[in-house]
């Protein structure tokens, strides 16, 4: 698990370089992605895959918004590296593995689990945003309020 | 008068520069109403779409203003985007003249991203990262470190400069999927599916996606629904790029590699 986590961590902040992150946020995104993973390896043995990528993703998405306020800056920065790992991209290669080997019943199961990671994912971002900006801003110096 | 349109040129170059480093559409459209409003222009309108701003401005007070700007999606630096940002905020604390702006925003159009060597390198962490988070063994992470290297190089020096998206993912997919046959070939690393899927998620479209996912949760529906075809055919050329190559390699050896 400790290994899974610091993988996770290395690769998030991996993708802010790619992404060209400013320098500083470099720690929050791989806090970011660490505890999101950290979040689906508690779950996954005791839920199905989407369920567990929608509490993590719900995490990832408010460690985000709270790292946008405090540091003041888009939360699209902290945001698309944190959600990085749990992108299905191995459900993608899957499908096209189980396709190319002619195991039609098994692509349409990983295929159809790939979308649904997708819609957890998907699920998990718009709930949170819906949080009004105030609820993030409680505990710091208010300045003129801004969606970030 | 004069102030009026260099306040409009300014405001529609910073979001110009929002835009094209993968900002969402709500940002684009707020950093170009505030920066209008805090210079004294209350009739400013802009229209965002995912590669194109529309923007006016002009009343029975105001000179009419009205500039429409295409914009190509480009590679994303958010650190741009970050700038941007953090200069309509001091703009609103009244630090800038509006030839300072201009001045700013011509810095930050220039602002240099990581080096190439940077890029790479991230791109083969990433990849050998992911192939563990994936249930790779150490050997299949030193692996897909290397085609890591190789499919970002082929981005830099390939894809970017000369491929369409589609066809970059297309490509991308299977040269990241040749470069690991290569490697399980010479006997670097055990797990060929691991090794593939941590090389080819530097390829995955994140920007394009989480951007698709906040637009259209923003109901900005044309933008997002543009963004999400695109992350969604970047995805399926990588699947084929993949499944192509793997397909040869199954007629070639009969599926023994399988």
């Amino acid at each position: 698990m400790t290994g899974q986590v610091l993988a996770a961590i290395i690769g998030t902040v991996a993708f802010s370089v790619l992404y060209s992150v400013p320098r500083a946020y470099y720690p929050h995104c791989g806090f970011i992605g660490g505890a999101g993973w950290l979040v689906y390896c508690l779950l996954i043995p005791h839920t199905t895959a989407p369920e567990a990528t929608f509490f993590a993703a719900i995490l990832v998405v408010l460690l985000s918004r709270m790292s946008a306020v405090w540091e003041r800056c888009p939360v699209t920065i902290f945001l698309i590296s944190g959600i990085f790992p749990l992108v299905p991209g191995g459900g993608v290669y899957w499908t096209a593995y189980y396709i190319v080997t002619n195991q039609m019943e098994l692509a349409a199961r990983t295929g159809f689990m790939a979308v649904k990671v997708a819609v957890a994912i998907v699920l998990g971002i718009v709930l949170v945003f819906q949080l009004p900006q105030k609820v993030f801003h409680m505990g710091k110096t208010r300045n003129k309020e801004r969606k970030l | 008068m004069e102030d009026e349109r260099e306040v409009m040129e300014a405001a529609m170059e910073a979001g110009h520069i929002l835009l094209e480093n993968g900002a969402e559409i709500f940002r684009v459209e707020e950093t170009i109403s505030r920066i209008c409003k805090h210079y004294g222009i209350t009739s400013s309108n802009a229209f965002v779409l995912s590669n194109g701003i529309f923007a006016t401005s002009g009343n029975a007070a105001e000179e009419s203003f009205a500039k429409v700007q295409h914009i190509p999606v480009s590679g994303s630096h958010l650190n741009r985007v970050a700038a941007v940002n953090q200069l309509s905020r001091e703009i609103e604390e009244n630090r800038y003249t509006i030839a300072e702006v201009k001045e700013r925003l011509a810095q930050i159009r220039t602002m240099p991203g990581k080096s190439r060597h940077m890029l790479i390198l991230a791109s083969g962490v990433g990849s050998g990262a992911f192939c563990y988070l994936y249930g790779g063994s150490l050997i299949d992470c030193l692996a897909a470190f290397l085609t890591g290297l190789i499919v970002y190089l082929f981005v830099l020096f390939v894809s970017a400069p000369y491929l369409s998206k589609m066809v970059s993912g297309i490509a991308g997919g299977a040269v990241a999927t040749m470069a690991c046959m290569m490697l399980y070939h010479l006997g670097i690393g055990r797990h060929l599916n691991q090794m593939i899927i941590g090389s080819i998620i530097p390829l995955v479209p994140g920007v394009a996606f989480t951007n698709a996912i906040r637009d259209i949760a923003d109901e900005n529906y044309i933008a997002g629904s543009v963004r999400m075809l695109d992350a969604m055919l970047v995805f399926f050329g990588i699947a084929m790029g993949v499944g192509f190559v793997l397909t040869i390699l199954q007629r070639l050896t009969g599926g023994a590699m399988l």
